[in-house]
C-alpha cells in the first residue's frame, strides 16, 4: 500500500514537473490556464501546449510501452535479465531508420517514426520465426539466441551503411541516443494506439502467461496453449517496445530495471505488474527527461543517455542482489 | 464402484523412431490411488504424460469419460484432468499462496476477476496440505517437503475428479514421502478424486495405492490390486530382481524384502 501511494505521487510529480520545466519556466497557475482558460498570445500557453504535452504523451508512451514490455518479457522467458531489446526491436527499427535515411535524405520526422515502427516489428517477426515460437517449440533460450543472432546482423548492417554515407552518419547518430525533443514531429495518436493494443493483450493473456512461467508441462497442465500464449506475448512487446521506439528512439535500461522493481509491487500477480511498470516506466523517462533539461540548460542532454546514467547504477544494483541459481 | 473414466485403447508411445511402450489397453479405476511403476526408462513417465496429453500417441488412443483426450478442449481437460509434472520451478520470490492461485487458471474467464470461489478453493487446497499459515512465505524459503506440497496445493486447486503426479515423492526423506502420500490418500478418500501417480519406491506405494501397474523392459508386466501385481515372479520380469514377497506386519499388504 505504502509503496502504491508513493508510485502514485512518483508520477505526479513526473507529469507535473514535465509540463513546468523548461527554458520558459512556467507556474502551476500558467499549466492550470493553458488547459483550462487557453490564450493563444500567451507564449507559455504555447508552449505548454504545443511543445509539453506532446513530449509529455511521447514519455509516457515511450516509458509505458518499455516498462510493460519489459515485463513481459522477463515473465515469458523466465530470465530476470531479459530486455525487450532482445526480440530485435530497436536494431530493426535502426536499420529502418539507416535505410530510409540513405534512401531519402530525410532527418527526423513523423516518416522516420513510422518507418522505426515497421523495422521493430519486421525485426521482432524474423526472431519469432528463428527461434520457432510459431511451432510452439520456441523455448525462452532458443528465442534470446535468435534474437541474439538478428541483433548482430541488423546492427553489422546498420554500421556499414552509415560508415559508407556521412549524412546517414549524420541523422543516426542524432537518432540513435533516444529523444522527446521531437515529440511533436511524431505520430504520437497512432503510436498510443499501438501501446495500448499491446497493453490491452499483455493485460488479457496475464494469467496463461503466469501458467506459462510455471514451465511448459504444468502450464499445459492447466490449460494453457504455450505456443499461443508465446505468440500473443511477443505481440504484445513488438506493438508496445515498437511504439516507444518510434516516438522515443531507443531507449536503454527502462525494460531492464523497471520489471524487478514492478515484480516488488505487484508481486507476482502478472496484471499488478504491467500497471506497475507502466506506471514506474513512465516516471522514470519523464523525469530522465526533466534531469536532462535542467543538468545543462539552456542545451539538454537526450534522455536516452540519461536513462542509460541512471538505469545503469540501478540495474547493477538489481543484479547484485539477484539470487545466485536465479537465471536456470 | 470400478468404473473406469481414464483408459487407453491400443496405445503406443515412442519418442521418434524409438518406441517406448506397444500396444497397451489399461483401466485406470475411478475414484482409487493408482501408481505406476517400473525400472529406469522403463516408459512409466512417458504413459503417466499420454495420460495428460502432454505427448501425443504415436498410435491408439487415450479415453477420458469414452472422449479421445486428443479431442477434448484444452482449458475443458484441463477443468477435467491435472497434472503436477517432476520437478517443476517456480519464479524467483513467489510466494506459496500467489503460487497456488496459479491453480485456478484453467476456471477463469479471459477478462473474469479473481472470484471468492478462486480464494476459497485455494484456501482450502493450503489447509489439505498443511500449509495455511506458511501462505505468504516465499516457495524458496521452504524445506523440500514443504515445498512440494505448495506444488500440490496447486494442483488441488485446480480442483479435478482427475489427478496425476509425476514422481512427486523424488528427493524427499521417507518421513516426507509418506507425508505427502497421505494427503494425496486423503483427498482420494474425502473427495473421490482418481489419483495416479508415478512411483519408485515399491513398498510405499503397495502401502498407499488400491492399483498398481508394473511396467517392465518390455512393457506391461502386470497391473491390479498390490496383492495381485507385486508377486517374486513379477519382479523378477520387472526389475530383474529377486525378492521375497511376505505380509506387512502392520497393513497386511505385501511387503518386498530384495535378497
Amino acid at each position: 500500500m505504502k509503496a502504491t501511494i508513493g508510485l502514485v505521487l512518483l508520477f505526479f510529480v513526473a507529469i507535473a514537473l514535465t509540463l513546468v520545466v523548461g527554458v520558459r519556466d512556467a507556474g502551476i497557475s500558467d499549466l492550470w490556464n493553458a488547459f483550462f482558460a487557453f490564450d493563444a498570445n500567451d507564449p507559455t500557453h504555447a508552449v505548454i501546449r504545443s511543445v509539453r504535452v506532446p513530449r509529455l504523451v511521447a514519455g509516457l508512451v515511450a516509458g509505458a510501452g518499455l516498462g510493460m514490455a519489459g515485463t513481459v518479457m522477463q515473465a515469458v522467458t523466465r530470465n530476470p535479465l531479459a530486455d525487450p531489446g532482445l526480440l530485435g526491436v530497436n536494431a530493426g527499427a535502426a536499420f529502418a531508420v539507416v535505410v530510409g535515411a540513405l534512401l531519402t535524405g530525410y532527418s527526423d520526422s513523423g516518416m522516420m517514426a513510422a518507418l522505426a515502427f515497421l523495422g521493430a516489428a519486421i525485426a521482432s517477426i524474423a526472431v519469432f520465426l528463428v527461434g520457432g515460437a510459431r511451432s510452439g517449440a520456441g523455448s525462452p533460450v532458443r528465442l534470446t539466441l535468435a534474437g541474439v543472432a538478428i541483433n548482430a546482423l541488423l546492427l553489422s548492417l546498420v554500421s556499414a551503411i552509415i560508415l559508407s554515407r556521412n549524412e546517414t552518419l549524420e541523422i543516426f547518430r542524432f537518432w540513435v541516443t533516444g529523444s522527446l525533443a521531437q515529440a511533436n514531429t511524431r505520430p504520437l495518436e497512432a503510436m498510443f494506439v499501438a501501446l495500448v493494443l499491446g497493453a490491452a493483450i499483455a493485460a488479457i493473456i496475464a494469467p496463461r502467461i503466469e501458467a506459462l512461467a510455471l514451465g511448459s508441462s504444468l502450464a499445459r497442465g492447466l490449460g494453457t496453449k504455450p505456443g499461443t500464449v508465446q505468440l500473443s506475448a511477443l505481440l504484445a512487446i513488438m506493438l508496445m517496445t515498437g511504439a516507444a521506439v518510434a516516438v522515443a528512439g531507443p531507449i536503454a535500461f527502462v525494460g531492464l530495471v523497471v520489471p524487478p522493481l514492478a515484480r516488488r509491487i505487484g508481486r507476482h500477480v502478472l496484471r499488478r505488474e504491467l500497471v506497475a511498470s507502466a506506471v514506474l516506466g513512465g516516471s522514470m523517462i519523464l523525469l530522465a527527461d526533466t534531469a536532462g533539461r535542467l543538468v545543462v540548460a539552456p542545451a539538454e542532454i537526450r534522455v536516452g543517455i540519461m536513462t542509460a546514467l541512471v538505469g545503469a547504477p540501478v540495474f547493477i544494483f538489481v543484479v547484485r542482489r539477484l539470487k545466485p541459481g536465479a537465471l536456470t | 464402484m470400478s468404473q473406469t473414466g481414464l483408459t487407453t485403447t491400443s496405445l503406443t508411445l515412442g519418442y521418434r523412431e524409438r518406441t517406448v511402450l506397444r500396444d497397451l489397453s489399461i483401466a485406470v479405476p475411478d475414484q482409487r490411488v493408482t501408481s505406476i511403476l517400473g525400472p529406469n526408462g522403463c516408459g512409466k513417465s512417458t504413459f503417466l504424460k499420454a495420460l495428460a496429453r502432454l505427448i501425443a500417441p504415436a498410435s491408439g488412443q487415450v479415453l477420458l469419460s469414452g472422449d479421445d483426450i486428443g479431442k477434448i478442449d484444452t482449458r475443458a481437460l484441463a477443468r477435467r484432468l491435472s497434472i503436477l509434472p517432476q520437478s517443476p520451478k517456480a519464479p524467483d520470490g513467489i510466494t506459496v499462496s500467489d503460487l497456488v492461485r496459479r491453480g485456478r487458471t484453467p476456471w477463469r474467464g479471459l477478462l473474469a476477476p479473481w472470484s471468492e470461489e478462486d480464494a476459497r478453493i485455494c484456501r482450502q487446497a493450503l489447509e489439505q496440505v498443511d500449509l495455511s499459515d506458511l501462505a505468504d512465505r516465499p516457495i524458496d524459503e521452504l524445506s523440500g517437503g514443504q515445498r512440494q506440497r505448495a506444488w500440490i496445493a496447486l494442483v488441488l486447486a485446480q480442483n479435478t475428479p482427475y489427478l496425476l503426479l509425476d514422481e512427486p515423492t523424488t528427493w524427499l526423506d521417507l518421513a516426507h514421502q509418506l507425508e505427502v502420500l497421505s494427503l494425496l490418500q486423503k483427498r482420494n478418500r474425502d473427495h473421490g478424486t482418481t489419483v495416479v501417480t508415478v512411483l519408485h519406491d515399491l513398498n510405499l506405494a503397495v502401502r498407499f495405492s488400491d492399483h498398481l501397474i508394473l511396467f517392465g523392459g518390455k512393457g506391461l508386466v502386470a497391473e491390479g490390486a498390490p496383492e495381485v501385481v507385486i508377486t517374486p515372479e513379477n519382479l523378477q520380469a520387472a526389475f530383474g530382481l529377486k525378492a521375497l514377497v511376505m505380509p506387512d506386519p502392520l497393513t497386511g499388504r505385501p511387503m518386498i524384502v530384495p535378497h
